[in-house]
């Protein structure tokens, strides 16, 4: 991230892509149009990944073609590469994206096929704590409802979320990117105090009034657990200004707003982690026996 | 602030299944007051589940709740219409609820998923709509590929060919961003013209909107909000980048509502925000 990036006090949007999707077209998936949707939408910049990434075996052209696209747009647009712990050479993935400035690498469980404690996710979470880089999950794409037939991964479960959350002496910060109440719910508290601390959940698909899923969660997990994103450009970006600016009167108002996480503040968390190494937070949790 | 009309609302009352029924309806009205909703056209679907299915509602659950849409309408008035809501598996009864229901004031017929939208039984309520010059709201699953639970969902192809069965009733296709697959609805519908549609719904991909606009045009789309005032709000910001102009602009967030409800329905609430529908019909 660069100082022009983190002198802007806008946010800086955890969740976007470019490129297209396989199942439905998406309009004008290109870097200099998310530059402008960005500036248009308040944010300061972005973790961007490479969206037809997901959905390939080996995860190096699409770093490539990620790395390639966004240079140009340097300190705005953040490489967010994709590390697939299961692939030969995924240490030299994360090697690439720390040496490129990465925030934060991507990881598709269950595009891959990697279940609930999988150990090369694991070992994915403990070399990203130590490199000072976020581990971002997609929970979803699509709304379960719309999904196309070929499409049949699923959804990451809350389970996923919880055991890459408890390794013992991991310093992961992890970003979940696409999940309602329900999953953000059975995670949060599903988790000690100190494992919390790591996990932040992007809201742009928590439901607001009248439901008021959002209001209810920064009354409970707490706003600082909670990250902007835009989305783009599966979804329409301007939803998470939505969601804040229809926050309940009893909740900060958008002149007071809480204090919500962003890409900038997430970072910041990982490298300082990083850095500091502390010993191990407590010893209940999952050991890190993932020799493969 | 724009002006807007959301023509599909819900409310829940004291017989759903929810103890936080009061905190839910104020929060909707909260929240479109903040939007810049001038006037909610809702229904209740029975019970919502408390003692029939939403989408299958007994008879007496479907008149209880539509008896407390009338009177939360006149509470509420100008800001709140009813639609009236049926079962059309009880034709009779469905029949006297909508005469029923005019008479109280309410401003559309609501059909709901307890039978194929393209069924039989929906040709009397559909012939009703004519006769009392009132929209059908028909809930649909957009591309449905399968039965789903506790609903007998339907899709823009059964829509249209019940649409066809009846050229004088204008049929609101509801929330193309409420589930299954958008893209598919568009090319169902886009010569039924007495077919429009309302954008709520949860959904908000990028390309729904606009694909819309291309296939049915302004005059056929209506801003709606449905369960998340939040999505209502996005596609509000959004649509001024969709190319829209500004008349089509107006007509989506407010006119095509005018033009599509009775003579009246929404003078008294536009007045409060000094929109003039007379003008711009």
């Amino acid at each position: 991230m660069t100082s022009s990036s983190m002198a802007d006090t806008r946010p800086v949007d955890v969740t976007s892509w470019i490129g297209g999707y396989p199942f439905r077209e998406v309009p004008h998936p290109d870097p200099e149009i998310l530059v402008r949707v960005l500036d248009r939408e308040g944010f300061a910049a972005a973790w961007v990944g490479h969206l037809p990434g997901a959905f390939y075996r080996d995860p190096v052209p699409s770093n490539r073609a990620l790395y390639t696209a966004v240079a140009p747009f340097a300190g705005v647009l953040l490489p967010a590469p994709i590390v697939r712990p299961d692939w030969p050479g995924w240490t030299e993935m994360l090697r690439d994206a720390v040496n490129a400035g990465a925030p934060a690498v991507r990881a598709y469980p269950a595009q891959w096929g990697l279940g609930p404690g999988h150990p090369a996710m694991a070992e994915l979470a403990f070399a990203c704590g130590e490199a000072g880089v976020a581990l971002h999950v997609t929970v979803r794409f699509e709304d379960l409802r719309q999904r196309h037939l070929m499409d049949g991964a699923g959804d990451v479960p809350a389970a996923t979320l919880r055991a890459l959350a408890r390794l013992a002496g991991s310093h992961c910060h992890l970003v979940v990117a696409g999940a309602g109440r329900e999953l953000i719910e059975e995670t949060h508290w599903g988790l000690t105090p100190p494992e919390q601390q790591r996990v932040f959940y992007d809201f742009g698909w928590v439901w607001g009034p009248p439901e008021d899923h959002f209001a209810h969660l920064i009354a409970t997990i707490g706003a600082e657990r909670l990250a902007w994103s835009s989305w783009w450009p599966l979804r329409l970006t301007q939803q998470s200004r939505a969601l804040v600016d229809l926050l309940p009167p009893y909740t900060p108002s958008p002149r007071a707003e809480p204090n919500l996480a962003d890409g900038r503040s997430i970072f910041g968390a990982a490298r300082c982690a990083a850095k500091s190494r502390p010993a191990a937070e407590h010893r209940a949790g999952t050991t890190s026996a993932t020799n493969r | 602030m724009t002006t807007v009309i959301d023509v599909h609302a819900h409310f829940h009352t004291p017989s759903s299944n929810r103890s936080d029924w009061q905190r839910y309806n104020a929060s909707r009205l909260d929240a479109g007051d903040r939007i810049g909703v001038v006037c909610h056209v809702a229904s209740v679907l029975g019970s919502w589940g408390a003692t029939s299915p939403t989408y299958f509602a007994s008879p007496d659950d479907q008149t209880r709740a539509n008896d407390w849409m009338f009177d939360f309408a006149d509470e509420q008035s100008p800001r709140v219409k009813a639609w009236v809501a049926v079962n059309p598996n009880y034709t009779a009864h469905a029949l006297a609820e909508i005469e029923r229901g005019i008479a109280r004031g309410a401003i559309g017929i609501k059909l709901a998923a307890g039978r194929r939208a393209d069924d039989a039984l929906l040709d009397d309520i559909a012939a009703a709509a004519a006769q009392y010059g009132v929209p059908v709201l028909q809930h649909i699953w957009q591309h449905r590929r399968r039965d789903w639970p506790n609903q007998d969902a339907s899709d823009g192809i059964e829509l249209a060919r019940l649409a066809a069965r009846h050229p004088r009733t204008t049929f609101l296709l509801a929330h193309i961003g409420g589930g299954g697959d958008w893209a598919h609805t568009n090319p169902a519908v886009r010569d039924l013209e007495n077919i429009v549609m309302d954008l709520s719904g949860s959904g908000i991909d990028r390309g729904m909107i606009d694909d819309a606009l291309r296939w049915v045009g302004a005059r056929r789309l209506l801003w709606a909000a449905d369960l998340t005032l939040c999505t209502g709000l996005t596609k509000l910001r959004a649509l001024p980048y969709t190319g829209a102009s500004d008349d089509d602009l107006s007509d989506m967030y407010w006119r095509n509502a005018v033009r599509l409800f009775p003579a009246g329905a929404f003078t008294d609430a536009l007045s409060r925000v000094g929109a003039t529908p007379g003008a711009t019909v």
